[in-house]
């Protein structure tokens, strides 16, 4: 058997072997602009200045979200990944609990430029409390409130500061006659499902877990899943909204007017530009907050949102892995990449540059500074993030085509993905 | 004899139905692909406000198509080649041959069509990855290993196939050759293989398709490098953007070579069919 | 069976010699290469993933898998239990699926029957029709779905533009990427994709049968329906059994079209088994529960397939295996 698998081997393999001469590095990208094409052009000239300091040439290779996860997996069941990698925070502690992610004790951080350099909120989602970090942030994101200024203006109403301001200016604004809705939402997204959650969970004064058990069926939790899950029963979102899948869907409907509000992360800039809406349009603020807050409610207007960088344990150029990683952190260029990529910088020094500190990016950054908590860093978040968010996706689905969805429906399923959740499925 | 009036009502209210069923998705297809970003975005209309050409150029950007585009002609002309090959001496032998597990071999050759692919995905790639560590045979990440891959997924239904189209071919012609001095395989090669080439040519066909098309598998065993055509598509959506219109005019163009052949060996495929399909 | 079938089966009695060894050994030689193949990418990988179903596979143990821990049958117990929410789940997916599988296979076989028998006499733009219909199994799974998720768009999609708009037979959109109209989706892209390989077949089936046979049952004042009852239908029993099992197995394990049309998380109404599995394993990392759930898939598809054959070959059609 294996003659004839080394015939067929030997007559098309091409090559894929790792070279080890510590001058070249491989590197996983995650999809971070509106094609590949596009990252490839962001991030080519800076690998280019990379090696023409370090003499050490980087392989770069771009991922969409969909395939990232299975290539990790595959990366880290096999031994055989890239040197450095991109990884969605969210994930952090997840892939921190297969041990093939490089550990970044105090040491190792001190060679990419310390704890210190970093924002201390993106500093909180690269692991779980207690152990060595997994990886460093490498481009922040928080969410915020986009709206549109002449819609607002047009109906006299102010950007909300709380919950119950935003349902009424978002009710203020619909008018499914002339095809205009209050806010716009991704419902068909399991992410986005998850992260609103979390988010108005908190708010509400949901702990999630205890320790590392599920507590999906509070009452708490039951009220923030119905906070969000309201905007399309109670008409204020575009029913259609609960199919929609990929930014572009609702980042769409808010730049030509649809929807007068979506609550969107930082990078969305660089969308709504692409859709002919430009920066003076719209105005930002945080996500309100219930009001008043239930007892344990924090003002949570978003999760730690964004992208880290880690070093494969595998690597056999570990040096350069973290010089690598110590010059995609470096503050020139934090500044060129989250200008390209509309993300915010995750070194603190960043923000003294006038371009970061706009009234938008500002805003962004006192959200993710102030009023961010970082998603579960637990190693089962990836199964979190799956039946909370696969949970709202049905609700809102459900709420979209007319049937009601009280507390006792969002209960049931909660209580259905709690279970699930302890047993391990 | 004319058929009946209702008959021929009948007929043709099945045909119409049937057709208006086929061809509207491949319409949208094809008139989405050269509508402009703007009209893909919006509620569909039957026709572009403006017809461009622009999507057919740009979608090469946008994703590296040209690049993945040689990974599947090479992975699939290799599995679909190997398949046949194998399925040939396969299906020649329990044609003309009995012998202990026959029955056996046919068995355990179908049954592998109904494990649920993602029983041995995973366990596969491991297989590969081991593989590789162990002796040094690049199977993750490479096109020979997509191409063993592939192979074995159109293998029962070639095999099967061409079982039934050498059943068909009379046994006489072949031990004329025994007599004349040549070997099985030399009667094989010379007199049934000549014979059977539309069943060849069919199933060289459906292994083609079966590793053109792949998803599940190709999404787990390929890196940037040997990205193939149906997986490599994906990334006309990325999480910010769907580009529609790219993504209709890279379906077609994706599409155009397999069809092209299917439909060319359509015949094949028939006789082929009727050969093999009768048998069971 | 029918005249083009009747080969005889026997090993040709032939003087054999020197080489009689190597007869006896010959046909083994050809079946190698089938065989390695097959065990190599199938059943070899299909044996780890059994053995996977009795061990705790998961992100804490994939990096060294294979130390994992040692389970047993607890897997298969979390999957098969009913009071369990997983089981629960499996078994809805598992209902799922049954249903989706018997609408496919049962309608792309009547569309396929219908549309070979209305093609069966020769007439002008028959070819274009054959070559028309068989398009759809021609194209790249991928292509052709994601064109149906393109029309299935609540607002902007063609579905809804010709229901609602153009004909005007709702006045509310129905969605048909989520909530319960998923299935029908999920249905008709299944339909549609897979109807003109039983339209093949079926073609390819009616062939094969004497024109004669239709001669004599015009004589005996046969109609049309009597004809097809009569004639093509236990005509095409052979050719059904294997097209019907073929599609089964096919539909049943299909795992693009619904991730495709959905995503990893599939709206409940259409989680069917491949895609659930998946989430199951590939997105949560349960590989130890996800391959349990799949073997218990392999086990149902077995006892059916093994049930549905032997009850052909009881009725005294002989298994061609």
């Amino acid at each position: 058997m294996l003659a004839a698998l080394l015939l067929v081997a030997g007559v098309t393999a091409c090559g894929s072997g790792s070279s080890s001469d510590g001058k070249t590095l491989t590197y996983w990208a995650s999809n971070q602009s509106t094609s590949l094409d596009n990252d490839r052009k962001i991030l080519q000239p800076e690998l280019d200045r990379f090696e023409k300091q370090t003499g050490i040439h980087v392989e770069l290779e771009v991922i969409v979200w969909p395939d990232l996860l299975n290539r990790i997996l595959a990366a880290t069941t096999s031994g055989q990944g890239p040197d450095v990698l991109n990884i969605g925070n969210t994930w952090s502690a997840s892939l921190q609990a297969t041990g093939a992610l490089h550990q970044f004790d105090d040491a190792t951080l001190a060679r990419v430029g310390g704890r210190e350099k970093f924002l201390a909120s993106s500093m909180a989602a690269t692991g779980a409390a207690g152990q060595a970090p997994a990886a460093v942030p490498l481009y922040g994101l928080a969410y915020g409130l986009f709206y549109n200024r002449k819609l607002f203006a047009e109906a006299d109403s102010r950007p909300p500061k709380t919950w119950p301001e935003l349902r009424e200016a978002a009710r203020k604004l619909t008018d499914p006659a002339k095809g205009r809705w209050g806010i716009g939402i991704e419902g068909a997204s399991y992410t986005e499902g998850s992260h609103f959650a979390f988010m108005f969970g908190r708010q509400n004064g949901a702990q999630l877990f205890a320790g590392s058990d599920p507590q999906f069926d509070s009452a708490q939790m039951v009220a923030g899943v119905k906070q969000y899950v309201d905007l399309i029963s109670e008409g204020l979102a575009n029913p259609s909204d609960a199919e929609h899948l990929n930014d572009v869907d609702m980042d769409g409907e808010f730049a030509s007017g649809q929807a007068a509000m979506i609550m969107q992360q930082s990078n969305a800039t660089a969308v709504l530009k692409s859709l002919g809406m430009n920066e003076g349009d719209y105005g930002v603020v945080p996500i309100p907050v219930v009001d008043p807050l239930p007892a344990g409610g924090k003002p949570v207007s978003s999760h730690v949102a964004g992208i880290n960088i880690t070093a494969f344990a595998n690597s056999d150029n570990l040096s350069g892995a973290l010089r690598f990683i110590d010059f995609m952190t470096s503050l020139d260029e934090q500044k060129v990449l989250n200008a390209q990529l509309g993300s915010l910088p995750v070194v603190t020094a960043a923000y003294q540059d006038a371009q970061f500190s706009t009234p938008l990016i500002s805003t962004f950054r006192q959200v993710l500074a102030d009023r961010a908590e970082p998603m579960p860093m637990i190693p089962q978040e990836s199964q979190f993030e799956t039946l909370i968010g696969t949970v709202v996706k049905d609700l809102l689905a459900q709420a979209a085509s007319g049937k009601k969805v009280d507390d006792a429906t969002i209960k049931a399923k909660l209580n259905t993905a709690n279970q699930q959740m302890r047993s391990g499925g | 004899m004319r058929d009946a009036a209702w008959v021929r009502v009948t007929r043709v209210f099945v045909l119409v139905v049937l057709t208006v069923f086929t061809v509207v998705p491949l319409y949208v297809m094809l008139v989405s692909a050269v509508k402009p970003l703007r009209d893909v975005q919006s509620l569909f209309t039957f026709w572009p406000s403006v017809m461009t050409v622009q999507p057919f150029i740009d979608m090469w950007r946008t994703v590296p198509l040209a690049h993945y585009f040689i990974n599947s002609l090479w992975i699939s002309l290799g599995a679909s080649v190997l398949s046949v090959l194998i399925a040939i001496l396969a299906g020649y032998a329990v044609s003309r041959y009995r012998f202990r597990g026959r029955s056996g071999f046919l068995a355990t050759v179908l049954s592998t069509q109904m494990f649920p692919g993602i029983l041995f995905l995973l366990p596969l790639f491991l297989i590969y990855v081991n593989l590789d560590r162990a002796a040094g045979f690049h199977l993750f990440g490479t096109r020979s290993g997509l191409v063993i891959t592939y192979l074995t997924f159109s293998l029962p239904f070639a095999i099967w196939l061409l079982v039934g189209y050498f059943d068909s071919i009379p046994r006489e012609l072949d031990e004329a050759a025994l007599v004349d001095g040549s070997g099985p395989l030399g009667a094989l090669v010379r007199v049934v293989l000549p014979v059977a080439l539309p069943g060849v040519a069919a199933v060289t066909i459906y292994a083609f398709m079966t590793a053109w098309t792949e998803v599940l598998f190709a999404s787990v065993l390929t890196t940037t490098e040997t990205r193939t055509l149906a997986v490599g598509l994906r990334a006309y959506a990325t999480q910010s953007n769907v580009y529609w219109n790219q993504v209709m005019a890279a379906s077609l163009v994706v599409s155009v070579p397999v069809v092209l052949g299917f439909l060319l060996l359509q015949k094949a495929l028939v006789r082929g069919l009727t050969a093999g399909a009768v048998k069971a | 069976m029918t005249a083009t079938a009747t080969a005889p089966r026997t090993t040709p009695r032939r003087p054999s010699f020197s080489r009689r060894r190597v007869r006896k050994w010959f046909p083994c030689l050809l079946l190698i290469p089938a065989l390695i193949a097959e065990l190599a990418v199938h059943v070899i990988p299909m044996l780890v993933g059994v053995w996977m179903s009795l061990r705790q596979v998961t992100q804490f143990t994939l990096r060294d898998w294979t130390r994992a821990p040692f389970v047993g049958p607890q897997n298969f117990a979390l999957a098969a239990r009913l009071s369990s929410p997983v089981g629960q789940q499996l078994l809805h997916s598992f209902l799922i699926t049954v249903a989706f599988t018997a609408l496919v296979v049962a309608i792309s076989w009547l569309f396929g029957l219908a549309a070979a028998v209305a093609l069966q006499k020769p007439f002008r733009g028959r070819a274009l029709l054959r070559t028309l219909f068989l398009v759809p199994f021609a194209l790249p799974v991928f292509t052709a779905t994601i064109t149906w998720r393109f029309m299935l768009e609540r607002d902007t999609g063609l579905v809804n533009r010709i229901l609602v708009d153009v004909l005007g037979l709702t006045g509310d959109r129905p969605f048909w990427l989520v909530g319960p109209n998923s299935f029908v989706s999920l249905v008709v892209v299944m339909i549609w994709r897979l109807w003109p390989y039983a339209f093949l077949t079926i073609t390819a089936g009616l062939q094969s049968i004497p024109d004669e046979l239709y001669e004599v049952a015009e004589v005996d004042g046969a109609g049309p329906w009597q004809k097809l009852l009569g004639v093509t239908l236990p005509m095409l029993r052979p050719v059904n059994r294997v097209l019907l099992l073929v599609l089964f197995l096919w539909i049943f394990n299909d795992f693009t079209v619904p991730y495709t049309l959905f995503g990893a998380a599939a709206p409940a109404e259409a989680d069917v088994l491949a895609v659930h599995i998946y989430q199951s394993s590939f997105v949560t990392w349960n590989f130890g529960l996800g391959s349990a759930m799949s073997v218990l898939v392999l086990f149902f598809l077995l006892v059916v397939s093994v049930l549905y054959l032997w009850k052909g070959t009881r009725k005294g059609r002989s298994a061609w295996w």
